[in-house]
């Protein structure tokens, strides 16, 4: 026996709809949670995320034990918590003995794990240890700038892949059309060894040139971290494909009532709203109000008062 | 873009992201500060050439600044849920294709035969009502007994019930086939006990507390001694329920029923009395407690006393 559930607000039709499937996406939200145990840095490192991240991300407090990113049941908590939040990317952290301040990056294809990256922190700096002019302070939700540096990102393959999830992490929207005036921060990343990239995150200072564009100059701002690779499990190649899938943009929306012909061209139709006999206004054509009579009646006036004062000329 | 000369980065202004594939950072570690700097610098260049771009793009003049039309981004990243999928055609939308009907737009306003109106097709005052037939004639087919409004009734009962199933129906195909709408929800029900129309309904959680309590504690100790299960919640409120004053005050204590009589005294009897004595409800009160008393003797739903029958009672004597 099935029934038909339907939202009873719109609200909640809207909710329902803004997280179905489209064809142009949303931008991505991120999942922050922990384990069992955090050490301080850990903590820090996932408050000050949030913080980067505030409007596309959701952050638990709570701690999570049964989580295991890597083993093959530990992963059906993350997947209800992605269901639930809407949130396609998560980073989770924990930090044991074997696996000091782990950070465990993640992405979610249908709320289901579609690849892992599991880094270590090291050298954490946190963005209340830098000092500089709160002026240049880079403003919430604004889009950054990425960059990454070294040859180990194209040739080594868990390199390749964190420089994929930093970029889906960092990324935040996707727009059309974009703010000068609004761009303020930049994240760099740097393969300073074969397994060891270096992370920081600048605001941006524009200084005049001579041309229209200005002179970039970054000052440290947020926090910055040496992540050290651990493990990594890469996507299925058939699911890689089929997450990869790009439609091809559709035709937009017709326009309503105009057709292209080749042999006629661009043609329009025209309605024309039904003719009401009964209710059209017809003119008033009672005697007084017609034009003719109207004016009629005004040069008789002035030539009577014309010829009033003429007669009193004549008669002085 | 171009991976040709060695200085060329590469640039994907849709995502304001570059990548410097040719920079080799020493292995030769040299300390953090150098190593920070040469990493600040190496990204600034990058920066640089995204804003060289970026600022050459046409821009249009907004109050809050430029504006400029991003290109699309080229680095292909995987999406989050996967492509809409076709809906399935539903039953009626297979069987028109077959039979090559076309969907004809109605209007809203129709023009009425027996009233010579037009009168709109849905809703109030519309078309065809069912309610609006005053007659119905009387056809050699039909039975005696029947009652051909109710007949009507109930064959529109059944078209909508049909209808219904059909829907259900073209719902699950499409479930099936993974295009369920974003709004719906097949949710499976249990089944009616049979002989019933409706179905129990659910309880919350709040409520099935306070129920389990109530029982827990009906015990002939008060539930005290019982052994509790995990994440059942302590009674609601132990202990007494009623608190009375001592009525022989102790030695040197002040006497507390005393002093709450005179409180209440003195509220009636002070000069603010009457807003806080309600005398018409009062008055009221009083009346009809004293109806009730009279009344109370000949109340034929309490139960009467048999004063002929004797209590038995136990020979304490021996």
């Amino acid at each position: 026996m099935m029934e038909i559930r339907t939202p009873k607000t719109h609200k909640a039709k809207r909710v329902l709809e803004k997280r179905a499937p489209k064809l142009v996406e949303n931008g991505k939200k991120t999942l922050i949670l922990h384990g069992t145990k955090t050490s301080a840095t850990l903590s820090s490192v996932l408050m000050e995320l949030y913080r980067l991240k505030k409007g596309g991300a959701i952050k638990y407090s709570r701690r999570n034990e049964n989580i295991r990113p890597f083993e093959s049941g530990g992963e059906t908590s993350l997947e209800f918590f992605s269901q639930k939040t809407d949130c396609s990317i998560f980073a989770y952290g924990s930090h044991t003995k074997k696996r000091p301040d782990n950070l465990v990056l993640g992405r979610m294809y249908d709320h289901h794990v579609y690849d892992l990256i599991e880094v270590g922190i090291e050298n954490f700096k946190s963005l209340l240890s830098f000092s500089y002019d709160k002026k240049i302070a880079p403003h919430e939700g604004s889009k950054p700038f990425i960059c990454f540096t070294g040859e180990g990102f194209e040739n080594v393959p868990e390199l390749k892949q964190l420089k994929e999830v930093l970029t889906d992490l960092f990324r935040g929207e996707v727009v059309d059309n974009l703010n000068l005036t609004g761009l303020d921060r930049a994240y760099i990343c740097s393969a300073v060894s074969p397994t060891k990239v270096f992370l920081t995150h600048c605001a941006i200072k524009l200084k005049k040139s001579g041309t229209i564009v200005p002179r970039i100059e970054l000052v440290e701002v947020g926090p910055s971290m040496d992540l050290v690779i651990r493990r990594n499990r890469l996507p299925n190649e058939g699911l890689r494909k089929e997450a990869m899938k790009s439609s091809k943009d559709k035709p937009k929306k017709k326009v309503k009532n105009v057709d292209q012909d080749d042999v006629l061209g661009k043609r329009g139709r025209i309605f024309i709203p039904e003719q009401e006999v009964g209710k059209t206004p017809l003119p008033d054509k009672s005697k007084g109000v017609k034009r003719e009579r109207r004016e009629g009646k005004l040069k008789k006036k002035n030539k009577e008062e014309g010829s009033a004062s003429k007669k009193h000329k004549e008669s002085e | 873009m171009d991976m040709e000369t060695d200085q060329i980065y590469q640039i994907d202004v849709g995502n304001l992201l570059a990548f410097n594939p040719n920079h080799r950072f020493s292995s030769a570690p040299s300390s953090r500060e150098e190593l920070v700097k040469e990493c600040v610098t190496e990204g600034t260049k990058l920066v640089q050439a995204i804003a060289d771009t970026l600022f050459n793009l046409p821009s249009t003049e907004t109050n809050d600044g430029p504006l400029v039309q991003l290109p699309p981004p080229t680095t292909k990243l995987p999406r989050e849920k996967h492509l809409p999928r076709p809906k399935p055609p539903t039953k009626w939308e297979e069987f028109a294709l077959k039979k090559g009907i076309q969907k004809r737009k109605k209007d809203k306003i129709v023009y009425d035969e027996t009233t010579d109106k037009f009168k709109r097709r849905h809703g109030y005052d519309r078309v065809n009502d069912d309610n609006d037939i005053p007659i119905i004639e009387a056809k050699a087919s039909d039975e005696p007994g029947e009652d051909p409004f109710a007949k009507r009734l109930d064959d529109k009962k059944k078209r909508v019930g049909k209808q219904e199933k059909n829907r259900l129906e073209n719902l699950k195909t499409a479930a099936k086939a993974g295009a369920l709408p974003s709004h719906v929800q097949l949710a499976v029900t249990g089944l009616p006990i049979s002989g019933t129309k409706t179905q129990p309904k659910k309880i919350g959680k709040e409520a099935l507390g306070d129920v389990a309590g109530l029982a827990a504690t009906s015990t002939a100790s008060g539930g005290k001694f019982d052994k509790k299960l995990p994440g059942e919640k302590p009674p609601k409120k132990q202990g007494k329920h009623h608190k009375y004053l001592p009525v022989v005050p102790r030695y040197g204590w002040v006497d507390e029923e005393k002093e709450q009589t005179n409180k209440v005294l003195g509220k009636l009897l002070s000069k603010h009395s009457h807003e806080i004595l309600n005398v018409g409800k009062a008055i009221n009160m009083y009346n009809d407690k004293k109806e009730k008393k009279k009344s109370g003797r000949s109340d034929k739903l309490k139960a009467k006393k048999d004063i002929t029958k004797k209590k038995p009672y136990a020979n304490k004597a021996n």
